[in-house]
């Protein structure tokens, strides 16, 4: 009772602090006295069930509440951006993809598009519909996995297995199509590796019918469960006026009533022939992010069926390149953006006219959410509600340390 | 955009203008207007939204090249503001009192160019790297290989194989093959005279 009323006082007002008197870093001049007694430190991570990932939270904790948090990343450092450029360009494409582990072809569509677009390769029209028809297919698997991945944080481990499933059908397809499971390095420069088998968009139909029916179940026993939505209401609560700061992108700043979809404000691929609109919340709490994530996925089941529908049935799927081992890119530099299940990522190359890239950044949406966001948003907050927070945020710790 | 560079070039000196899109333009400055230029941007402009800042390094002319992309979602454009840094004395000023997030950013770029931004929080902690006590690694003159053989050591019966070498023979294995006969001859004669 007493750590409540604390709780209640100490965080009144901090959830929303008034544009006027914005501070990034209001939870940083809290100074706290460790030798009173009153605060306990703990390591949240890296080896723990409740983070995305490994990466650390170092915590101090008044009682059950989180008074400080400092995010620590460099578990799983690979140093990608390095690797790169000591490879010619076709060798990054095995790299790139292991960028996001459940959600890689962005990563290969957005290395292969800034490529194309320094080696000026238009690629056919055809290879297009596939891109997007890949791109969308993936998106649903992670956000199918990321609503699981909610449910389970909060005790409703049964909904993330169902989800972990429904995933698995879509890798099937994946593997069909490409040989491989996760990492599928189908995207590639001047188009894709190769054309659809027969029957293709059948048996994807048969998959999504399948994600729906588990998305009408998630409804019933996940969005209406009493735990789950006395544990996510009114958590994490991210203003309006912390979008542009944070630099937050995606669903979670859709879910702050924001509509920003990139698939929508710098259309790329065929995005621009497909009738879609952005699907905006207003509460911006966990709970609504959840939910705007499930509707996405539908979302994502009626674009893959417009893409079935609308794509053109026959023509190439890949442009003829120069001998890729010893490709000499035009000098230049480009940034090129993609809508990913987290947010905007995006792909900064800079090619100085050899065969090696000189510099590739990767811009990922959980850059920013992970690092600047969660160390101010998990303040005030009970440390039992921190994994559904992280989950909420889809922190994706490789994308932080590239 | 072409109105936008202009009311820009009345304000700053521009130094390379670079079209690379019509949505996307990079633009090199002073390195003393830069964090100007970004608060005019952000603040009279629309360009809010900062989608990153990266580092080049530049060893043969001796800078760093930092480039600050800033997006508008009004226009749906990006600016990016590139600028250069002299090698040896690396320091810009930071932004966080732009964007919040651009903290981390900076944080990375000390830790992977040695890049100093005072004042910005916590820039000098160890973001990924806790230990290092080597030039920071994303520079060019960092040698990966070298460290890596220093750091690892080979395992009894592990092959490695050549990348490049293993995507030749799969990729054009008639090439590869013509290639690789006409090498072994020529070491062949070397060798033999």
């Amino acid at each position: 009772m007493e750590t409540a009323t604390i709780h209640k006082e100490q965080t009144a007002g901090k959830k929303h602090p008034p544009a006027s008197a914005w501070d990034p870093f209001w939870s940083e001049n809290d100074e706290l006295d460790l030798s009173s007694g009153k605060y306990t430190k703990i390591w949240h991570g890296p080896q723990h069930p409740g983070v995305t990932g490994n990466m650390a939270l170092e915590l101090t904790l008044e009682g059950d509440i989180i008074r400080k948090c400092h995010t620590h990343v460099g578990y799983l450092h690979r140093g990608f951006e390095k690797l790169m450029e000591r490879r010619k360009y076709i060798q990054c494409f095995p790299i790139v993809c292991r960028i996001c582990v459940p959600e890689p072809d962005v990563n290969e569509y957005l290395f292969a598009a800034g490529l194309e677009e320094l080696a000026h390769i238009e690629i056919p029209k055809r290879a297009k519909w596939i891109r997007t028809l890949m791109l969308e297919m993936v998106r649903t698997a992670f956000l199918t996995m990321v609503t699981g991945g909610q449910a389970g944080s909060f005790g409703l481990g049964t909904i993330g297995q169902w989800a972990v499933t429904h995933r698995d059908y879509m890798l099937d397809l994946f593997e069909e199509l490409t040989g491989g499971r996760v990492y599928h390095m189908y995207i590639l420069p001047g188009g894709v590796r190769h054309e659809l088998p027969d029957g293709f968009g059948d048996r994807v139909e048969k998959v999504l019918q399948k994600i729906e029916k588990l998305m009408a179940t998630i409804e019933k026993v996940m969005f209406t469960n009493a735990v789950f939505k006395a544990r996510s209401k009114g958590l994490g609560v991210i203003s309006p006026d912390w979008v542009e700061p944070f630099g937050i992108t995606g669903t979670t700043a859709r879910a702050a009533g924001i509509p920003n979809d990139v698939r929508k404000d710098n259309p790329y691929l065929i995005y621009d022939q497909l009738e879609f609109e952005p699907i905006t919340g207003t509460e911006s709490d966990v709970y609504e992010r959840a939910w705007l994530r499930k509707e996405e996925v539908l979302q994502s089941i009626r674009l893959i069926r417009q893409i079935l529908k609308k794509m053109p049935q026959k023509g190439p799927v890949r442009e003829k390149l120069p001998n890729v081992l010893n490709w000499k890119v035009p000098s230049g530099e480009t940034y090129v953006r993609a809508e990913s299940g987290r947010g905007e990522m995006g792909y900064y190359m800079v090619s100085d006219g050899t065969e090696y890239p000189r510099r590739v950044h990767v811009r990922g949406a959980s850059y920013t959410h992970a690092m600047a966001l969660l160390e101010q948003l998990a303040v005030g907050n009970d440390v039992a509600d921190l994994a559904g927070l992280m989950v909420s945020l889809q922190t994706c710790p490789p994308e932080i340390e590239r | 955009m072409d109105d936008l560079i202009k009311r820009i070039e009345t304000k700053f000196t521009i130094l390379d203008k670079k079209h690379q899109r019509d949505d996307l333009v990079f633009l090199t400055m002073e390195k003393s207007h830069v964090v100007d230029v970004l608060t005019c941007l952000r603040d009279t402009e629309g360009f809010r939204h900062l989608v990153m800042i990266s580092a080049v390094d530049y060893i043969e002319y001796d800078v760093f090249q930092l480039t600050y992309l800033v997006h508008s979602y009004e226009r749906h454009v990006d600016l990016g503001i590139c600028l250069n840094v002299d090698r040896n004395n690396p320091v810009m000023d930071s932004i966080h009192h732009l964007w919040a997030g651009a903290q981390v950013y900076q944080r990375e770029i000390k830790e992977m160019y040695g890049i100093d931004f005072p004042e910005s929080p916590r820039v000098d902690e160890p973001m990924i790297l806790e230990g290092w006590d080597d030039i920071p690694p994303l520079r060019r003159d960092f040698d990966t290989k070298k460290y890596a053989e220093e750091t690892f050591f080979p395992r009894e019966g592990r092959k490695t194989h050549d990348p490049r070498k293993v995507m030749e023979e799969q990729l054009y294995p008639h090439e590869s093959k013509v290639k690789y006969e006409i090498k072994r001859l020529v070491r062949g004669n070397r060798n033999h005279s």
